[in-house]
């Protein structure tokens, strides 16, 4: 049995029906993009042990299917079993072997990205200085109140911690918070102006609850969208409840603050917009235990030992053709006092920075045009990457296609000494 | 394996007499006439055309000559780079289009007596631009869909084999109900949403205002005498100012009803130059003489508004002078003016830009692909006289003119990698023209090899086919367009995308000889055993070479993807599609080398690897998302269907059994083909 099991695990037919399988669930996966969005279909089909039925032009196929995972693990065990069992150390082997051994380092460091890689997003005005980024798509509910004259004490809550009916106690917040609500998308704020009677009861009477409606949206998967979260919460303090507060994502999260001032400066004329948007970012705050807390939901924050500062962005576009990018990047300071650096560097598209374990992409930007019509300053977007495992591609790469180059130059030898002989 | 020598050719009769004859009449025949494209300048009867059409301009975010404007512009416009002036009339007359009337036909292809007079594309440019009265007149606009032309009230037009071809002066009447329908169609959030109609309707939209900014590049379309025009704006526009200044040095404070008063005969100029500027015209006002040659090139229309301030730049005086001699009919004026300007611009410091203007107008008229076309259909046909009856001349010329058509094609592509200053490949037009370059070279080493027509077969059918394809990718207009910031590295174009694009080309290739041996060995007797293992042989090692290719090609434009967005796999369409290659191709020769597949097996496995290239070079493109996404072409699609379709059916046919098979229905069952695996000729290299 373990035998027939082993004979099978380590056969070219298995391999034959794996690689067949893979070819099926890539081309499915693809075209079922059209429909589920990018990001759906990667999870479903390939981040997956098993696909439960999959789109295919529109239609529901109701066809389960071996995932992603599945598939890798299997040509993984199946490839590391033919070898334990075949191995034979011969020249005439060296190309196969090395072949085999990049496909697998690949792999593995394709499941390694997977589970270590960290995407975040650097975003600042020109002459603004990081020393985080944000995450692109989790949020996390901080409190903050000063420690000391010169510092502030930050307590950081993760959204995943945030679900309906969850009480978080933390040891330096002297009230305990119960997640009411929590929406993870939801619509634009509503103004509710202030003579309008038929808008219905506010959610609270507290801060921006008081000014805004909010409501809930159906979590979204496509590219361009963006799930922006709200959170109702109440305050227990041991003295009794001060009442109930809204923490919409939609306040320290920059991009999304802009655009709602950019949309209600086309919709209400300037004055009314700036006055909206002063009223949607005035910073809540709660007093317990004679200390004022301030409160909001923002986007996740991950903190770097050295300080970005973006000194200049450059955006071209080609003579003529103002849709048509050529160039653009940001110019940067890295101050790092721990390692006595501070230094300028360019970081642009196909030319990013490698430092500290991160790497920094020019992702998006606002140029100096663009920015003078929105009436802000040029403003820049770094992608920072955290990839412990982005070197395996290169090496496996070259591996590979020297094990390939070795293996049919091998062939091609003795096809040609063949011919000679004939 | 028997030796070269060993096949079919020692049969061959000897060749001598009139077949060396016709042989090297071929080869020379087109050898000359390539040469005297080459070699044979234009020579101008009249006016200094072919000087005008190497005058550098900037359109499309690129310095280009006018010639590359016009050619492209009638494209997109005509969807053919001339203009013919004559015709067939009613009861086959025969004369120039506004002496005939009612029905309208170009030339027929068996009217071999006629040669109708013709615009070449910078002839037509020349009067779009400087004489627009004579441009409206011209048979330019295709229009198709007859509910269009319906719509539009319009009769038959020119006709050429089912296309129409309109005048502008047909179409400005109808403007209205033609602006009616371009609303209604814009508005349509998902453009596949659009009907056939629909896209009609935005084709003609497309070419309309093309035609509007060529008419406007110059000089306003309705203005009559430019020069005088330019004299009495920048006249007034110096009155006014004097006025003002006048008034003002009196101490007369002036209102702003007086000011506007003063300055209405300087703004009904301004109004004209502002409505041509916003066509988005062409940038044909070089820079002046200092400064970054790329960046400072100006719209006519912008220039004439800022001239009351900062002056006019000389050229739009020249080519307002130009069109004014050009429209009265005197051409020494014209050439005079035109050489003048030249060598003011190239004083100037423009000589870059006037040498890039003429190579590029000189490899637009080598018409490099084209001619290589030609020259590998005609190997195509010769190798198939050679397999009829084995006459080894036939071969050799074949060998000849396919090492011509590749020398062309060669010419043309790196002509045009010097043009860019960058790698072969940088669109889907010029992957293309690379991936039958790749097919050319394998399908000639093969040949060397083997010397029994495969390999030429191969090469010419390859290379012709995807020429095509090229041919037919160019009509969406600039082939040359610039590179967006992302994609703009040399280093990652040279290497992932030349890779994968030769990985393409290689899997082609398995695919190809796998349909020789399918179509030969069913249909001829000609497939002998020798033939049918050598064949086999070659798909695989191709197969081989297809797996390093497309392997390295896929990983390099991962780690492209990492260099550019920090992630080395994103699942995106076109990166699967070229995984779906690797695996196959993967999946090919292992299937091969557990001895699950045999010669017809892999024949067949091989002929899917041409849908699977199809489907990741084209296919991916029409789902129209993606960071690879180039838009859904609609008429590409069918044409990627029917190609697969026909794959299919070689598969199907590649299934039937032995007897069925011409060149097998002799061997005893179980032998021969069959039982000859190449399992046998190579065990078990894994």
């Amino acid at each position: 049995m373990t035998n027939k099991l082993w004979k099978l695990l380590t056969s070219l037919r298995l391999t034959v029906v794996l690689l067949a399988f893979s070819i099926v669930l890539v081309f499915i996966g693809t075209v079922a993009q059209a429909d589920e969005g990018l990001y759906q279909a990667q999870a479903r089909y390939f981040k997956h042990w098993f696909v439960n039925g999959f789109t295919f032009f529109g239609h529901k196929v109701p066809v389960p299917l071996p995932g992603g995972y599945l598939l890798g693990t299997l040509l993984l065990v199946n490839l590391t079993a033919a070898h334990i069992s075949r191995f034979q150390w011969t020249w005439k082997k060296l190309g196969i072997h090395l072949t085999h051994l990049g496909v697998i380092l690949l792999l593995v460091g394709q499941l390694a990205t997977d589970l270590l890689s960290r995407e975040t997003q650097m975003r600042f005005a020109e002459g603004e200085t990081r020393a985080w980024s944000e995450s692109g798509m989790d949020y996390e509910l901080i409190f903050v109140t000063d420690a000391d004259a010169d510092n502030e004490e930050v307590v950081a809550i993760p959204q995943k911690l945030l679900a309906p009916g969850a009480e978080l106690k933390h040891e330096k917040l002297p009230f305990t918070v119960r997640v009411k609500e929590f929406w993870p998308n939801s619509t634009r704020p509503e103004f509710r102006a202030p003579m309008m009677q038929s808008q219905g009861a506010p959610l609270t009477t507290n801060g921006v609850g008081a000014s805004f409606n909010f409501r809930p949206e159906k979590v979204t998967h496509a590219m361009d969208d963006k799930n922006v979260p709200v959170a109702i919460l109440e305050i227990i303090t041991p003295g009794g409840s001060p009442g109930t507060w809204v923490a919409p994502g939609w306040v320290d999260d920059e991009p999304m603050s802009s655009f709602l001032r950019r949309v209600w400066r086309q919709d209400f004329g300037k004055q009314l917009a700036d006055n909206m948007a002063a009223k949607l970012t005035r910073p809540q705050t709660i007093e317990a235990s004679g200390k004022r807390f301030t409160f909001s939901l923002r986007p996740a924050r991950t903190y770097t030992p050295f300080t970005v500062t973006l000194l200049k962005t450059t955006h071209t576009t080609y003579p003529g053709r103002p849709d048509l990018p050529k160039d653009f990047r940001s110019r940067v300071r890295i101050q790092n006092p721990a390692k006595g650096e501070d230094r300028e560097v360019e970081i642009f598209m196909n030319n990013p920075l490698r430092y500290a374990g991160l790497t920094f992409f020019q992702y998006q930007m606002v140029g100096e045009e663009m920015a003078a019509q929105r009436g802000e300053k040029p403003s820049s977007v770094l992608q920072v990457v955290r990839n412990p495992g982005w070197i395996t591609p290169y090496a496996g790469c070259i591996i590979v296609g020297v094990g390939m180059v070795i293996q049919f130059m091998i062939h091609l030898v003795g096809f040609v000494q063949k011919r000679k002989t004939a | 394996m028997s030796k070269p020598k060993n096949n079919p050719a020692p049969s061959a009769p000897k060749e001598r007499g009139w077949r060396v004859w016709v042989a090297w009449f071929l080869v020379l025949l087109f050898a000359g006439e390539i040469a005297a494209a080459l070699l044979i300048p234009r020579k101008d009867k009249t006016f200094a055309v072919s000087q005008f059409a190497t005058l550098p301009l900037t359109f499309n975010g690129r310095v280009q000559p006018m010639d590359s404007l016009a050619r492209n512009s009638l494209l997109q416009i005509r969807g053919i780079t001339e203009v013919p002036l004559e015709g067939n009339g009613v009861g086959g007359k025969w004369g120039k289009w506004e002496e005939l009337g009612g029905e309208l036909t170009e030339r027929k292809w068996y009217q071999f007596d006629k040669r109708p007079k013709k615009l070449k594309p910078s002839d037509w440019l020349l009067e779009t631009m400087l004489n627009q009265r004579q441009a409206d007149e011209r048979y330019i606009f295709v229009i198709n869909h007859p509910d269009l032309r319906g719509l539009l009230k319009l009769d038959a037009g020119v006709e050429k084999s089912g296309l129409h071809f309109y005048r502008f002066s047909d179409l400005q009447p109808r403007l209205k109900e033609l602006q009616t329908e371009i609303t209604r169609v814009s508005q349509l959030r998902d453009e596949s949403l659009r009907t056939p109609f629909d896209r009609a309707v935005m084709q003609l939209h497309n070419a309309w205002i093309l035609f509007m900014r060529l008419k406007n590049t110059l000089q306003p379309e309705d203005s009559t005498d430019f020069a005088q025009e330019l004299d009495d704006y920048l006249a007034g526009a110096a009155a006014a100012r004097a006025e003002v200044q006048a008034r003002q040095a009196k101490g007369e404070q002036l209102s702003d009803d007086e000011l506007e008063k003063i300055l209405a005969p300087v703004r009904r100029f301004a109004g004209r130059y502002d409505a041509m500027a916003r066509m988005e015209t062409p940038l044909v006002i070089p820079p002046e003489a200092h400064g970054d040659h790329q960046h400072n090139w100006q719209r006519t229309g912008d220039v004439l508004i800022e001239a009351p301030r900062h002056g006019l730049p000389e050229t739009v005086r020249t080519y307002a002078a130009l069109g004014n001699a050009y429209r009265a009919g005197d051409a020494p004026k014209f050439n005079q003016l035109l050489a003048g300007y030249r060598a003011t611009i190239a004083e100037a410091g423009l000589v870059k830009e006037l040498k890039k203007g003429a190579n590029e107008e000189f490899f637009n008229r080598m018409l490099a692909f084209k001619r290589s076309m030609y020259v590998y259909v005609t190997a195509f046909l010769l190798v198939l006289l050679y397999w009829a009856n084995l006459t080894e001349i036939w071969r050799r010329t074949a060998w000849r003119l396919v090492l011509l058509g590749f020398a062309v094609h060669t010419a043309g592509l790196v002509f045009r990698m010097v043009l860019e200053g960058r790698p072969p490949v940088t669109n889907l037009y010029s992957s293309a023209i690379f991936i039958g370059w790749g097919a050319v070279v394998l399908g000639l080493v093969l040949e060397k090899f083997y010397r029994d027509g495969i390999g030429l077969v191969v090469a010419s059918c390859v290379g012709f086919l995807t020429l095509i394809v090229a041919h037919n990718l160019a009509q969406g207009g600039d082939t040359m367009e610039m590179m967006r910031a992302v994609l703009d590295t040399n280093f990652w174009l040279a290497t992932h995308v030349v890779v994968i694009t030769l990985g393409y080309a290689s899997t082609f290739v398995a695919g190809f000889l796998a349909i020789v041996y399918i179509l030969r060995g069913l249909f001829t007797k000609t497939l002998s055993e020798a033939t049918a293992k050598g064949l086999a042989r070659m798909v695989y090692a191709i197969a081989c070479f297809a797996t390093l290719f497309s392997f390295v090609g896929t990983v390099l434009g991962g780690i492209w993807a990492d260099q550019s967005w920090g992630r080395f796999w994103g699942w995106d369409p076109k990166e699967n599609g070229a995984l779906i290659i690797v695996l196959w191709n993967a999946l090919v020769l292992h299937a091969r080398w557990g001895g699950w597949v045999r010669e017809r097996g892999l024949i067949n496995l091989a002929i899917v690897g041409n849908i699977v290239t199809s489907w990741s070079w084209f296919g991916v493109n029409m789902l129209g998302i993606g960071l690879h996404s180039y838009g859904f072409m609609d008429a590409a699609f069918k044409w990627l269907m029917a190609f697969v379709i026909s794959q299919l059916v070689l598969i199907a046919l590649g299934l039937l059994p032995n007897r069925y098979w011409a060149s097998f229905r002799n061997l005893p069952p179980g032998g021969g083909n069959g039982a000859a695996s190449l399992a046998t000729g190579k065990p078990k290299t894994a």
